[in-house]
């Protein structure tokens, strides 16, 4: 629908230089760079390197996206960003120029959270989210449940690890097993041909009186690590696809069954899966399994939009102005570790101060 | 030709807009750690007060540095998301060329100093106000004590180290009027300004990790 706002969203909070565009539930861009490859070498994502790379890409991205889209700055009826959670240094350089963009084109400026991000991107891959939404958010750098009931307004901690992300434990064990980095699209692959249930290896946190929705990944971690360590130090060969499936199949049990008790305990009726992790095809295929079991739809964007990328950004964007929420000021700054709860970053309240600034910013464009 | 000029590469965020013949508008406020904030409403003031309309802008200006990496690149990214929106050429001035521009130091040589961090300075030498000799450099002040003796100084990175660099003069920190300002001088001589890309001159922190640690107790 033509009435529908038009957003770009730019999302620097990792590795990831993402410029989507969007019409209301529509993807009409999704340009990403990614400067993956340069952290490949150091095991983990470097955040100097991270923030050099989002600098050089920013522009060319959001070049792409406008030409993917086929549509004019001029058009677009809002510019949304990551406000955070994230790197720090890497989330500043979306900011700012998020905030040069949408001031030289007199546009607003929605600073968004990238966790409901990940949440509202489901809209641009199955249409609006039902409210409420259980949303499993699982990737290199979160692992959380959380509940909401209007993506702009509400968001709802159930629970969150521990410790370690789920993802990280994935990099992990992929660098015990020598496999490279990053670890989950590798471990997937050799985990298909291996036996989930060759090694028990520790589920976090299960017992009777453990948090029912918090998650900890050390602890099998670091009995993954121990395993493969045992069996070098008496000479044996590792089953690197046993261990790679065992491994996987302790992560995504804890996963799915928590998520899913969450859904039950609150009656929610609607999963959503997102993050980097959910391009998983066993955390697909268990969570696919136990939601049917449990009467509880199940949605998980395709993989491309599960891991960090713009649209998501500008999904959250236009939902931002079809609900009319007020813009952010131009002081707006990065914030590494804005609350989940803040789904985005309005302006100071006054909002005089910025809807001046815009008038005069449209009045300098639009004579 | 409106210039719109701005520098985060020391700890000012300093923003002009200039005519070509002079600066028409200009803002400072130093506060190292909220680059970030600062600029977009430092660029709104400096507009309203100049009572000019952005789209009247013809060419950006901005500091490529040397200095701190995360302060530095709010500047770089605001003038290149500019240029894209506004469809006009972004230059790139060393921000330690602006400072050297803005000293008016009436002879040379002499040397301009900032702070780099980590008991460092970012540093070059100048034969005049538009005359750059040596660097841009980053070092520890006690390592270049011998080739800076006997040369005034110019800079917050000099004010630092006073046995390295006893003779200071104004001005502390860089303004992107003098940035604009060299800017301008060096457009209406028909020379090339540099592009507008990072002058880090260091390799990003990153420590390859060796092999994963034993977690098996001994
Ligand atoms: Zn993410």
């Amino acid at each position: 629908m033509a009435d529908e706002p038009l957003v770009l969203g730019i999302e620097t909070s990792c590795d990831e230089t993402g410029v989507g565009i969007v019409r209301g539930t529509t993807l009409l861009a999704d340009a990403v760079a990614s400067s993956v490859d340069e952290h490949a070498r150091f095991g983990g994502v470097v955040p100097e390197v991270a923030s050099r790379a989002h600098l050089e890409a920013m522009v060319p991205t959001i070049d792409r996206a406008l030409k993917e889209a086929g549509i004019t700055a001029r058009d677009l009826d809002g510019v949304a960003v990551t406000a955070g959670p994230g790197l720090a240094g890497a989330l500043l350089v979306g900011v700012s120029a998020a905030k040069a963009y949408a001031y030289a084109l007199g546009k607003p400026l929605y600073g968004v959270n990238h966790l409901a991000s990940h949440i509202c991107v489901d809209q641009l891959e199955h249409g609006p989210l039902p409210e409420p939404t259980m949303a499993l958010l699982v990737s290199g750098g979160h692992s959380s449940l959380l509940l909401s009931s209007d993506i702009t307004s509400d968001v709802r901690p159930m629970g969150a690890t521990i410790d370690d992300a789920a993802g990280e434990a994935f990099d992990k064990i992929a660098r015990v097993l020598d496999l490279g980095f990053p670890g989950g699209p590798v471990i997937d692959r050799y985990a298909r041909e291996g036996d989930p249930a060759a090694i028990a290896f520790p589920r976090g946190l299960s017992g009777p009186r453990d948090p029912a929705y918090d998650f900890s990944f050390s602890g099998l971690k670091t009995s993954v690590a121990r395993w493969i360590e045992a069996r070098r130090a008496a000479g044996e060969e590792v089953p690197v696809r046993d261990v790679a499936a065992s491994f996987q199949e302790a992560v995504v049990d804890v996963l799915t069954r928590k998520a899913v008790r969450a859904c039950k305990d609150e009656g929610v009726d609607h999963l959503m899966i997102g993050g980097g992790v959910a391009a998983n095809s066993r955390l697909r295929a268990l969570a696919q399994e136990r939601c049917e079991a449990a009467g509880i739809r199940l949605r998980v964007p395709r993989p491309k939009l599960c891991t960090d990328n713009g649209a998501m950004v500008a999904a959250l964007g236009a939902e931002m102005v079809a609900r009319n929420r007020s813009a952010s000021d131009w002081d707006l700054s990065a914030d590494s570790s804005l609350p989940v709860t803040d789904p985005h970053v309005p302006g100071n309240g006054h909002g005089h101060d910025h809807d001046h600034v815009h008038e005069v910013s449209k009045e300098n464009l639009y004579p | 030709m409106l210039l719109l000029a701005l520098d985060t590469a020391t700890p000012a965020v300093t923003v002009a807009l200039h005519d070509g013949t002079d600066v028409v508008a200009s803002s400072s406020q130093v506060d190292a750690r909220r680059h970030g904030e600062l600029l977009l409403p430092a660029v709104d003031r400096v507009l309203a007060a100049a009572g000019a309309k952005l789209d009247a802008v013809t060419g950006i200006v901005v500091g490529t540095g040397p200095g701190p990496y995360t302060g530095l690149r709010v500047g770089l990214m605001t003038a290149d998301t500019f240029g894209l929106a506004l469809g006009v050429p972004v230059h790139g001035v060393c921000t330690l060329d602006g400072l050297a521009y803005a000293a008016d130091m009436t002879k040379g040589p002499f040397v301009v100093a900032t702070d780099a961090r980590r008991k460092e300075v970012y540093w070059a030498t100048y034969a005049d106000s538009r005359t750059r000799l040596t660097g841009p450099a980053v070092d520890r002040p006690a390592d270049i004590a011998e080739r800076v003796a006997g040369l005034p100084a110019v800079g917050a990175g000099a004010l630092l180290y006073p046995d390295t660099f006893p003779d200071v003069h104004e001005p502390e920190h860089v303004s992107a009027a003098a940035l604009a300002s060299l800017a301008a001088a060096k457009l209406a001589a028909g020379e090339e300004l540099d592009e507008p890309r990072p002058l880090y001159l260091r390799r990003p922190d990153a420590q390859v990790p060796k092999n994963y640690k034993v977690v098996t107790p001994k």
